[in-house]
């Protein structure tokens, strides 16, 4: 069985026809990218997000930070293929993206969705067992998941027996056994406190250093941002749209502890720079 | 006069053997089966198409709230009109005592399923048919099966009422007969039974209630 072989190394990106698939593009490339809700009860249509264009290198850690309702979790649902765009272009691995979440896509969502009904071992093996995989290359890849995120000794517990942090590392780990090329987090780590924010935040870049995965962060967290990210997108208020993008600079080698390098404050300063009049709009559209 | 327990249970023994206690038995048993399943059979149907459905369910909720409040007896003899004196008669009044809790609370437990499963269910690449055995099924299983114990007891409630008010079978008609005869002793060893059929029933019906709603009972 190969099964246990390489949790450590994404599934080979299935090459596009078109150029965008060659060598040395974009992993994801969004292209005038605008989500438009229509109008309900004689109301007029919400203009949600964009033109955004973004294009993510092949193993980037992207996070994007922005005020509230500026439609970061609508872009997360575009670039998943879980909502459409009303305008513009997704493509992963060269693939449009259209209504679907294409395989090798993974989502992280902020809510916690680890099944009740189901022990940590069976949580993590959802998705494989849905694929009919053979039992035993679902227990390698699960046991390999679960070593990773951590939870080794609780495969046979329930996710009632657990704490918030680790029933939203279940849902990573069922997300990181479909072996995605691209995982996609919608603030995962929203509802932790902050110590366990911060740990949480280093599990999460030893999973990227081991997977190779493009990983795509939506956060509120100003400091989870600066820390955990090669680019950082600030996004304006709704419409959402990137502001800046800040490319931190960090060793891919790196953890929690960069909060004491100066940079870490620079980093920070420079997103509340661009993010403090965009969240007072926001703050003065709110109803 | 009261009987007192030992003579209760001794009667009750011989009750047991008594081949037209066995034939109310096996009558109340048979209407309380028909009863039963139609009850949950269409309280299932009518929840889940309720919780689908947000505006239907909210549009629904109030009457069928409204119609459960309504004393059941009064409509007894509407249902008398309609299915005249026999079994027929016996389970529709038993299942409409059940078919409504059945409903309200399959309804309740479909709409209680976080949206993030059904987000999680496209993130994995699920169909509608796997998302339902696998996702809707086993989420809602817990309050399902809470709805079905209440339709049980009441369900069973309502075949006794009607075996007691208008029927010449049954259980509830051995009451009634023993009342008129003030049959002291077979009312009580008759109550004795119904209590210990009804509780034994409903214990085993909150085990599964318990077990299904600490874990859930989905499929692997």
């Amino acid at each position: 069985m190969t099964g246990g072989a390489a949790l450590s190394r994404p599934e080979p990106a299935r090459t596009g026809g078109s150029a965008a698939g060659a060598a040395g593009a974009a992993h994801v490339r969004v292209r005038g990218l605008t989500r438009v809700y229509p109008g309900a009860g004689g109301r007029p249509p919400l203009k949600a997000l964009g033109p955004l264009d973004l294009d993510l290198a092949p193993g980037e850690f992207f996070s994007v930070v922005g005020p509230s309702g500026c439609g970061k979790s609508t872009l997360l649902d575009v670039l998943a293929g879980l909502s459409a765009a009303s305008a513009g272009s997704v493509s992963f691995e060269g693939r449009a993206v259209t209504g679907q979440v294409p395989d090798g896509v993974g989502v992280v969502f902020q809510e916690d969705s680890s099944f009740p009904w189901l022990s940590v071992f069976d949580n993590a093996a959802f998705g494989l067992r849905r694929l009919k995989t053979p039992e035993a290359e679902v227990r390698a890849r699960v046991a390999e998941a679960l070593g990773l995120i951590g939870l080794s000794g609780f495969a046979d517990a329930f996710p009632a027996q657990l704490s918030g942090g680790m029933r939203q590392r279940v849902c990573i780990a069922r997300t990181l056994v479909m072996r995605p090329r691209l995982i996609l987090l919608d603030e995962p780590f929203g509802a932790l406190d902050q110590q366990t924010k911060l740990l949480m935040g280093d599990e999460l870049l030893r999973l990227w250093r081991e997977t190779g995965a493009t990983i795509l962060l939506i956060t509120h967290s100003l400091d989870e941002a600066a820390l955990l990210s090669d680019r950082i997108g600030v996004m304006s208020a709704r419409p959402g749209r990137f502001i800046d993008l800040i490319e931190t600079g960090w060793d891919r080698e790196r953890d929690s502890r960069i909060a004491a390098d100066p940079g870490f404050g620079a980093i920070t300063a420079r997103i509340w720079s661009q993010l403090r009049e965009e969240s007072l709009k926001a703050m003065r559209a709110a109803p | 006069m009261l009987t007192g327990p030992v003579e209760t249970l001794t009667y009750l023994g011989g009750l047991l053997a008594d081949h037209e206690f066995q034939l109310g038995v096996w009558e109340t048993a048979r209407a309380f089966g028909l009863a039963l399943a139609i009850a949950w059979g269409s309280g299932l149907v009518i929840g889940l198409l309720l919780g689908a459905h947000r505006l239907t369910g909210e549009v629904a909720e109030p009457i069928l709230t409204a119609l459960y409040s309504v004393p059941k007896i009064t409509l007894y003899p509407v249902i008398l009109l309609f299915f005249g004196l026999g079994l027929s008669a016996r389970v529709a009044f038993g299942a409409i005592h059940g078919v409504v809790p059945v409903a309200l609370f399959t309804m309740a437990a479909v709409r209680g399923v976080p949206p993030v499963y059904f987000r999680t269910a496209r993130s994995l690449r699920l169909g509608p048919v796997a998302t339902a055995r696998h996702i809707l099924l086993p989420a809602c299983l817990p309050g399902i099966v809470s709805g079905l114990r209440i339709g049980f007891s009441l369900t069973l409630l309502g075949v006794l009422i009607g075996e007691m008010f208008a029927s010449q079978r049954g259980l509830g008609h051995m009451v009634i007969r023993a009342m008129e005869t003030n049959d002291v002793r077979l009312l009580i060893a008759l109550a004795l039974f119904l209590v210990a059929v009804a509780t034994g029933a409903g214990a085993l019906l909150l085990a599964l209630d318990r077990h299904v709603g600490r874990r859930g009972a989905g499929p692997r």
